[in-house]
This record gives structure tokens, sequence and C-alpha cells, in this order.
């Protein structure tokens, strides 16, 4: 399968998303903000960063670049796309996903392993994470408090979108287990279609045990596996 | 012409950083502080003079991206 990884100016896990995506044995090009089409790509990857340096606020600039209208379309049209970290602040900026990503509850930047509670199998995302697995996947940020109003987070529960929240090691999605104060516990969500998805935590920097877990690799499989169905129902 | 947006977050939104202003004022002595939010202030210069137009040109720049109205909300002079 063929991944496109968007890159903005300071967007800084780039590298780590094609990385991740090549030891999963499938390839992954780069694409520049600037470009106005997505190519061959079967999937798209917004990755992690501080695209436009966070001015004004997360993701709020970099939503109107060329590419992201590539990536509207390409939703629109029922493709997979899933934004880690800067790219979840990005796809709720765009209105990709309902809610929004702000300053962590204590005011810290928080760079440490969490573990994630899946709240739905069958999702594109999801699909190939064990039923009884709690991943181990490192953040990385600083604005990562997810916030929607109480209406909205009656859709996501009603709808089955809460894809991931934090929880302790033995599941519970606990105050204490919640870094950044988000509601809910929130960690990532997808939209009504469920063909695009958020997360904060960094599932393309837990992709080889040698890096201290590689539980990311459940939802890069669960991907694969759903284009993979994809065209294998295309074909027939 | 010259426009000026304030943009502060929106009541239902914890603001850390309001919070944490907050109790430093206490901190300080500042008594009879009931809240502080924070917010952001931008200063727009702008040829012509027709203001209804610039008006409805920054409004719409507002909402759409100089403000978040998931989490924001905004207000908008213009002189």
């Amino acid at each position: 399968m063929n991944f496109a990884v968007l890159q903005f100016p300071a967007s800084n896990c780039d590298q780590d998303c094609v990385h991740a995506v090549r030891v999963l044995g499938h390839s992954a090009k780069l694409l520049w903000h600037k470009e106005t089409s997505l190519g061959d790509a079967d999937a798209v990857i917004i990755p992690g960063g501080f695209s436009y340096g966070d001015y004004l606020r997360t993701g709020a600039i970099a939503r109107f670049s060329p590419v992201m209208q590539a990536v509207q379309k390409f939703a629109d049209n029922g493709g997979i796309v899933i934004g880690i970290c800067n790219g979840f602040q990005i796809l709720c900026e765009a209105g990709l996903l309902p809610g929004a990503l702000v300053r962590n509850r204590d005011l810290q930047f928080h760079c440490e392993q969490v573990f994630l509670k899946t709240g739905n199998f069958e999702t594109p995302f999801t699909g190939k994470i064990p039923r009884d697995k709690f991943l181990k996947i490192p953040i990385a940020h600083g604005e990562g408090c997810y916030f929607a109003d109480e209406e909205t987070l009656a859709k996501l529960k009603a709808n089955n979108q809460i894809l991931w929240q934090y929880c302790d090691e033995s599941g519970n999605p606990t105050d204490a287990a919640n870094p950044n104060g988000s509601l809910l516990n929130i960690a990532g969500i997808c939209n009504e279609r469920k063909n695009v998805a958020g997360l904060m935590p960094h599932p393309d920097r837990a992709c080889e045990n040698i890096i201290g877990s590689a539980d990311g690799k459940f939802i890069f499989e669960s991907i694969i596996a759903a284009l993979q169905n994809k065209t294998a129902a295309k074909a027939a | 012409m010259k426009a000026k947006i304030i943009v502060t977050p929106k009541k239902a939104v914890v603001d850390p950083q309001g919070i944490t202003v907050l109790k430093a004022l206490e901190h300080m002595g500042h008594r009879g502080v009931k809240a502080v939010h924070v917010g952001k202030y931008l200063e727009i210069e702008l040829d012509g003079n027709d203001k209804e137009a610039a008006r409805k040109a920054l409004d719409e720049a507002a909402h759409k991206f100089l403000s978040n109205p998931v989490i924001e909300d905004y207000k908008l002079e213009i002189e």
C-alpha cells in the first residue's frame, strides 16, 4: 500500500511515520504542503510536529494549505486519513473531526508512555488491535486536552467514535491516567463515517520493541488490512 | 482603518493559563480577583475607509480562521 505522509513547515514526525510504514513492509512518500494532489496514495498520514510554529492556534494555519484541500476531497470520497498529534489538531481545525485540542490542564508538555483503551474495534484504524490489549504508546504534546461541547460528546459516544481513551495499565480510564485533562479521557476519535481518525499519542514512535513498544503497529496494521479489504472488494 | 479583535476562551473551556495567573495574582496579594481569562489580541491595519465592508470581511475571517468557535469567542472593533 502507498501512504502519503504530509509535510508542513515544522512537521517533525514525518520521517517517523515514513519509517513506521516501511517497517511494516509498505511504501510511504512525503508530500509537501504546497502539493495540490495526493497522487496514487491509498491513505494519508498527517504527522506530528508544530506546523507553522503553532502560530495562532495549533493546526489553524496548516488546514488552509493546498494539500489539505486535496485531503478534504480525499476524505469526502471515503479515503482513509489518520492524524497523529499535530495531525489530530489539524484535522479538528479543518472540521474533518469534531472538537478541539487545548492546552494541557497542568500547562506542562508531557512526554511519556501512556496506555490506551480501544473503544471500537470495527473501524479501519482498530480492526487488528487484539481485544484484550491496552496499547502502550508514547505521547509528546503541550496542547492535547480534548474539548467538545456536551452535544458533540454525546454524538461521539452514540456513534462509537471514541476510538481510544487514556487508561491505566489494567484498562481503567481513571483521572490519574489522563495526562492532559481531556474530556472523557479521550486520546483519539474518528468521524461519523469512520474513515478519518486522529489521536494525540504517537503510534509512529511505537512500532519496534527496541524503542520501548511495538503496540503502535496494531493501528497501522489495521489501516493496511482495511485498505487491502477495500482493494479486494473493488477487484471482486 | 484599524481593526481590533479580542479572542477569549469560552467559559465552558477550562483555561489553565487563566487559573495560573489568578493564583499568581492572589499570591502577590491582590484581593477580590474573581476569575482571569487569557486570550489574544490582534490588531489589523487596513486600507480604505469602508468600515461596514471591512467588518463583514473580518467577521468572516474571525469566525473561520482567527478564532476557533469550538473553544473561543471573539469581539471585533473597527476604528
